[in-house]
């Protein structure tokens, strides 16, 4: 089945064009990596993917719901982990699950088994009890990933997940992305290259708003000759960027 | 019911600071001691408890909206607010959600400044019952007020806008710590055109039971909840869109 269906999307700020006619299609299960410079579009496209910004033209659908016309229906099926951590400082890590769950409208016990399942998987139980505000980066952002998987979401944007985690926190992190391969479709945006090539099933390059280019990480080296995926992303961007 | 979950959420980050509960219900009970020493000192007639404490429960809203403002200030300048813009919630939920936990913290706050005054001396009438429950459709205004300030400025800048300038806005204009009369002229004009002075008013015609005096400044109040509401709900939505 296809998860995302996306269609000559565009969007434009003044005399800027932050994303030039992206069209792509996501099928269920897969983890995509959206790649770029800064400012590449990486960003505004998952604004508007998970409704956050209108696009100024062209559509998506979202397991076949439009993210111009169904925005509700939209936000049902989907979840984000921005790029900045997202947690409720004052509440404990416990509380902030509670908050999903509620927002979400899960009765007690899927609350229950739900809050469970989360803090074994993030291994949060030893500062469930703590207020997020206290915590360290890295914990702040495996709490922002747990709320954001607590709703139980068929389609979840993770952007930038691993900034800012150190080299164990990382791994465990991608062991959990890969656990969730299969029945999560995945979209996830990053710097680190390696982490993209490691955990996609594609990969698209984003360059100036366009897309350069959309397929495996293998298929990507084949195709710019080249030993090793950071080679063929800077060739990539760089012949883009002339 | 989300916005119940979110409003649930937004008292405890109110109530879990304890400079809110410091200045919310702290800082008007310390006027109201001070104002009352200095009136056993030297007797003013606006000092008189009975005067005093409707306007000092007024003065107390002012932290309302420093506390509204507050909230939502910092929930736009983390990501948080982006992340539930991806949920199901709808704009009402949050509106409900940043309001509603807001207006018993008023409330219990009026509570504990009359039952000081009480202590102080104000005299006990039934009529102080009517004042805490005025006290709810005036807290919206005030909590409007912070809606608007926290959808249009960060968290510093609300820090002096709602902390500094309208605590004094609200002194100044109400009529609490000098009567109006006395300055008249154009400082007088701006002041009833505004609400403050309305809802001091309010509050110390319902102490006194002159209902039928209440009713005009009721309406200067509601009228500017409600204005203030849909400004407020206007500048979220359009922030949220900027988002």
């Amino acid at each position: 089945m296809i998860a995302v269906k996306i269609n000559d999307l565009t969007k434009k700020y003044k005399d800027t064009v932050a994303v030039n006619g992206l069209s792509l299609e996501i099928s269920e299960g897969e983890i995509f990596s959206l790649l770029g410079t800064n400012g590449a579009g990486k960003t505004t496209t998952i604004k508007m993917l998970s409704c956050l910004t209108d696009p100024t033209s062209g559509d998506a659908e979202i397991f076949g719901k439009s993210i111009k016309n169904d925005i509700i229906d939209v936000k049902r099926l989907i979840a984000v982990s921005p790029q900045e951590t997202a947690v409720a400082p004052g509440l404990s890590v416990r509380e902030n699950l509670e908050l999903m769950c509620g927002i979400y409208r899960f009765d007690r016990k899927k609350s229950e088994n739900k809050i469970r399942e989360m803090t074994e998987i993030f291994s949060l139980s030893k500062i469930e009890n703590k207020k997020a505000g206290k915590l360290s980066g890295g914990w702040q952002r495996r709490l922002s990933i747990a709320m954001a998987l607590i709703s139980e979401p068929r389609l979840l944007f993770l952007d930038e997940p691993t900034l800012g985690l150190d080299v164990i926190a990382r791994r465990e992190l991608h062991d959990t992305i890969r656990r969730l391969a299969g029945h999560t479709t995945i979209i996830l945006t990053t710097h680190y290259l390696d982490e993209a090539e490691a955990l996609s099933d594609r990969i698209g390059i984003m360059c100036a708003g366009k897309l350069l280019i959309c397929d495996t990480a293998e298929n990507i080296k084949g195709k710019t000759g080249t030993n090793s995926f950071e080679e063929a992303f800077i060739r990539m961007v760089s012949e883009a960027e002339k | 019911m989300r916005f119940l979950t979110f409003a649930k959420r937004t008292s405890k980050e109110i109530l879990r600071d304890p400079l809110n509960l410091a200045f919310g219900l702290g800082f008007p009970v310390v006027i109201l001691l001070l104002l009352t020493a200095i009136q056993a000192n030297i007797p003013v007639s606006l000092f008189e408890i009975d005067r005093l404490a409707p306007g000092i429960c007024i003065f107390g809203l002012s932290f309302m909206t420093l506390f509204s403002a507050t909230v939502i200030s910092k929930d736009r300048g983390s990501s948080l607010l982006a992340r539930l813009y991806t949920t199901p919630m709808r704009s009402a939920d949050f509106m409900l959600g940043y309001t509603l936990p807001i207006i018993p913290i008023a409330v219990v706050q009026s509570i504990v400044c009359f039952l000081v005054a009480l202590a102080l001396g104000l005299t006990p009438t039934v009529n102080i019952i009517y004042c805490v429950l005025f006290i709810i459709p005036i807290s919206i205004f005030f909590i409007s007020l912070g809606l608007l300030c926290g959808s249009i400025f960060n968290d510093k800048q609300v820090g002096g806008i709602c902390g500094a300038l309208l605590t004094n806005l609200c002194a100044f204009l109400s009529g609490i710590w000098f009567d109006l009369e006395l300055i008249g002229g154009a400082f007088k004009k701006i002041a009833y055109a505004l609400p403050f002075v309305h809802a001091v008013e309010l509050e110390r015609a319902v102490f006194n039971g002159a209902f039928s005096e209440a009713l005009p400044h009721l309406l200067w109040v509601v009228g500017y909840a409600a204005a203030g509401l849909t400004v407020a709900i206007l500048c979220f939505l359009h922030q949220m869109k900027r988002k």
